[in-house]
């Protein structure tokens, strides 16, 4: 173990929600919970990301009253990446969504193993 | 007035004949045509077991985990290695983590000339006073051109997997009107109330993106909410009057392609050392900052009407 | 700065911008655009090529108006422009070859929607080639995955929809280390740009600093695009993703996307972390081990199917394991080879899948081997184009899949420790190969008594029968004039130092 797993406090909870969510994708069979769990593995890479960008004691990264000193502001680059990586989660979850919504008016069911098994059943 | 006839003669005639066959009290046939006999069903057992053995096979065949004992086994231990994976990389990351540089400090690679250029210069390089929308729609604008033509292709997938064709239409026409709430009075007080205020709030964000918190996305997405709660309490009828797939086609086209056009122009010109005619204007004012501003509205009317889609798509597929 | 110079800019921006006029167009007008789209960006990156092995440097091109670490950057060298060449060829042979099943395949109304997303796979294929900054690829990673997510569900089906569900999630678990591994790499370097970022890497590693996150992000990137490229225990989606698409899809799935994220994953090798570097960690023995294992997994799965289309699809998995197994041998021959199994791959396998579609349609539309007996005899031209295809996935000569083999073999002589492993998995593997392709090869040309499916002439689908002719012409050209392009090959690799 390093030195900085206490002062990275934040970090590690991202890092444990990551898994969870990552877990969530891996191992649920409910397509809904799948996406709940993809949901959250994103958003903890932009918690893991926030956590990158903040400076004690500084504040949001506009200009005010013209002040342009490097001392009072945190870190604009995370927030951008978050900015960006939060559009492609909202279009993934939306394809997922409708792949979904397909899925369960073809076979009544959200559970993908059980799609599968009538997939066979059907023989296609 | 009808005499009434007398039985015997009554049962000679063709309307006693015909309805007594359409009850089917006597089969016309029968008596009166040659006819095979037919031999009595005696369920062969035989035959009846290996039918039930067969379809036995076949279930332990197909995909079936109740029966099939190797997809049982597989299915355990996938489970099994998908905890002790997850378990796994907690571990490496929380080790990971511990040995990264301390966050909230300002000694760490991340905070070098790069971000400190962006606050420094930005207001006078973009014009923007919010640094960050600065730094994505001008210093690193690829990306946010990627970006939202993610969205765009999201939508594309989503048009493919659920927009009906005209028959279907009318069918699913039927279901939304009987299973979705209509014409209710609170929530249409609400709406009224409700819709123009979260709309103008999301046209100011729009519009405020480069003085403040805002932005295209954040601003678009709002508005879409209104109109999301606007078809709500309203129902299609009165949305499609304003809103329809081509409005939606067309809205999407102008914004992306001028997203595209003066996005080229300002790579062109950066990359080929050439003067871009695009002035920057006093930051802080509200036409100012050069691009950053028309891009902000073409996103927020793209993602506006996005939303809006997604939302049509999801409950009958089509506007 | 020479005008040929925009043409990596241009080549992504019109088949960006054309994938937004598709959506307006009709399916006809987006059809012809397409082609044109493709063919153009061909022209621009053929000039590109001439220019740059005329010059033999390699630039990068400014996106936007500030300089390196602060704008954002495009790159292009011999590999890059070649590559986008090699896409561009592919993927305009594999739309005209396919271009008749679509008809059948996919309803009518939703055309124009699939050459909107064959556009923009094209421009995420090029800005992953061409791009010089770490989050710009991460972006159009996602645009590469959705538009491949589009390609697998057109054709409406129950396996394809449950496939590409399948597909997304693997993706998405992909995507999700890729970005985290992307962040803790921009925490340690302060930098988004590849050519920053190693040059912070290599200080790192000279100082010691920051050793365990370092490496931890380099294997998370590195296993996040191995899911994502459908490396051996990953690929479960992969052959009814493959198998049931419609044909053009097929074809563009096996031979572009997952050779998109394996060029992705050789310009982080080279341009982020740096080949020494990454060659000194553990992360090559994996990649060679799992790599053998695809090789030798991928090809006993596809000798247990029984439908010609996921036959092929299986033996893509075994393909993908060669190339990871030159990765994991760690030295600029494997790497060459590797980038020539690439190409070799992609002509053979879209090849193959357009050759296949001719078969089946004279069988009735059966895939199942019992009922393409014979069908060489029907469908002349697809039997011979099939034939080569299989040739070269064994590894005859004059086919390029027998340069590959080779360079493989050589590299593998010159590693110690990993050249027994290697010698034997290839030699297994090509038996292996022979024995499934070969009996399917047997199994079209065996005379079928009277089976009363239709006959298909060359005169009957003229294109179809030409796009046939340009692959195995490509196939042999890869096979026959292959020094010239792996010193190509090599040249660029350079160029990416």
């Amino acid at each position: 173990m390093g030195p900085n797993l206490l002062a990275n406090y934040g970090e590690a909870v991202s890092a444990i929600l990551f898994c969870i969510g990552f877990t969530n994708l891996l191992l649920q069979t409910n397509l809904i919970k799948k996406i709940i769990g993809l949901n959250v593995m994103d958003s903890a890479i932009y918690l893991f990301l926030a956590e990158k960008g903040y400076i004690a004691g500084r504040v949001a990264p506009i200009v005010v009253n013209g002040v342009t000193s490097t001392e009072a502001y945190i870190n604009p680059i995370p927030s951008g990446l978050v900015l960006t990586g939060i559009v492609v989660s909202v279009s993934v979850t939306a394809l997922m969504l409708s792949l979904t919504i397909r899925l369960y008016t073809r076979y009544h069911t959200l559970d993908l193993d059980e799609i599968s098994a009538q997939l066979k059943k059907e023989g296609k | 007035m009808s005499k009434k006839r007398p039985a015997a003669e009554y049962q000679k005639t063709f309307a006693f004949r015909f309805f007594r066959w359409l009850s089917g009290a006597k089969d016309p046939y029968l008596g009166e045509v040659e006819m095979q006999p037919q031999e009595e069903y005696v369920p062969d057992p035989e035959a009846a077991l290996r039918h039930e053995k067969e379809h036995d096979a076949i279930l332990d065949k197909v995909y079936d985990p109740e029966r099939n004992m190797e997809m049982k086994l597989f299915r355990k231990l996938y489970h099994a290695t998908s905890i002790l994976f997850c378990l796994f990389l907690i571990a490496l990351l929380l080790v990971t983590i511990s040995w990264l540089p301390a966050i909230g400090t300002v000694e760490r690679p991340v905070n070098n000339e790069v971000a400190g250029r962006y606050i420094e210069n930005g207001l006078e390089e973009t014009g923007a006073v919010n640094i960050v929308a600065g730094m994505i729609l001008d210093y690193r604008a690829f990306d946010t051109l990627g970006e939202s033509h993610v969205l765009f292709v999201a939508t594309i997938t989503v048009l493919i997997l659920l927009r009906l064709n005209k028959t279907e239409k009318n069918e699913a026409e039927v279901n939304d009107r009987r299973f979705e709430p209509k014409n209710d009075a609170i929530l249409q007080l609400a709406a009224t109330f409700l819709v123009p205020i979260i709309i103008i709030f999301g046209i100011y964000i729009i519009l405020n993106g480069h003085l403040g918190p805002g932005g295209g996305f954040s601003g678009g997405a709002v508005i879409g909410a209104g109109l999301v709660l606007y078809l709500n309490a309203f129902g299609f009828q009165k949305t499609e009057r304003f809103f329809t797939e081509k409005t939606y086609k067309w809205i999407c086209f102008f914004s992306l392609s001028f997203y595209c056009l003066a996005k080229s122009y300002s790579f062109y010109t950066g990359a080929n050392q050439l003067h871009s005619v695009i002035p920057k204007g006093t930051p802080g004012a509200i036409l100012s900052s050069g691009l950053i501003l028309p891009l902000n509205i073409a996103v927020g009317l793209v993602v506006a009407c996005t939303i809006y889609a997604f939302y049509a798509m999801f409950r009958k597929g089509g506007f | 700065m020479n005008f040929i110079c925009n043409f990596p800019f241009f080549s992504i921006l019109i088949s960006l911008f054309s994938g937004t006029i598709c959506s307006v167009l009709p399916a006809k007008a987006a059809k012809v655009v397409n082609r044109v789209v493709i063919a153009a960006v061909g022209v621009m990156s053929l000039i590109l090529l001439l220019y740059l092995l005329s010059t033999g440097e390699s630039f990068v091109y400014w996106m936007g108006h500030f300089p390196a670490p602060w704008g954002n950057e495009i790159r292009a060298g011999v590999l890059e422009a070649g590559m986008a060449l090699f896409f561009c060829i592919i993927m305009y042979l594999s739309m005209a070859g396919g271009a008749h099943k679509l008809y059948g395949e996919v309803v009518e109304s939703k055309h124009n929607l699939y050459y909107i997303l064959v556009n923009l796979l094209l421009s995420s294929l090029l800005a992953l080639v061409y791009t010089n900054d770490m989050f710009t690829a991460y972006v159009f990673v996602e645009i590469n995955t959705i538009s491949a997510c589009g390609l697998i569900m057109i054709r409406q089906v129950g396996r394809t929809i449950e496939a590409a569900v399948r597909y997304m999630i693997m993706s998405l678990l992909g995507s999700g280390l890729l970005l985290f591994g992307l962040c803790i790499m921009y925490d340690l370097t302060g930098h988004l740009l590849m050519s920053n970022m190693k040059e912070s890497v290599s200080l790192l590693m000279a100082s010691g600093e920051y050793q365990i996150p370092l490496i931890v992000s380099v294997a998370l990137m590195c296993v996040g695009l191995c899911i994502k490229s459908a490396l051996f225990p990953f690929h479960a989606w992969l052959p009814d993703a493959y198998g049931y698409s419609t044909a053009s899809s097929a074809a563009i799935l096996s031979s572009l996307v997952s050779k998109g994220y394996i060029f992705l994953l050789i310009k982080i090798i080279y341009r982020v972390i740096g080949f020494d570097i990454f060659n000194s960690t553990r992360i090559i023995d994996v990649l060679f081990v799992f790599g053998l294992m695809g090789m030798i997994f991928g090809s006993i799965s596809a000798i247990r199917e029984n439908d010609i289309r996921r036959m092929i699809a299986f033996s893509s998995v075994a393909q993908i394991g060669y190339i990871y197994m030159g990765f994991g041998m760690g030295t600029q021959a494997g790497m060459v080879a590797s980038i020539f199994h690439i190409l070799s791959h992609a002509a053979t396998k879209s090849l193959l899948f357009i050759a296949a579609i001719g078969l089946t349609d004279v069988s009735g539309g059966s895939r199942k081997f019992v009922d393409l007996t014979g069908a060489a005899y029907r469908n002349k031209w697809a039997g011979a184009a099939f034939m080569a295809g299989s040739l070269s996935m064994v590894g005859v000569p004059l086919f390029s899949g027998f340069i590959s083999k080779l360079l493989f073999s050589q590299a593998a002589v010159q590693v110690e420790g990993k050249m027994l492993a290697s010698l034997i998995v290839l030699g297994i593997s090509t038996v292996l190969n022979a024995i499934y392709f070969m009996k399917t090869v047997i199994r079209i040309y065996t005379p079928a008594r009277e089976s009363g499916y239709s006959i298909v002439t060359f005169k009957d689908m003229k294109s179809y029968g030409i796009v046939l002719i340009c692959f195995i012409v490509l196939n042999v050209i890869l096979g026959v004039s292959s020094q010239p392009i792996v010193d190509m090959i090599e040249q660029g690799l350079a160029m990416f130092a």
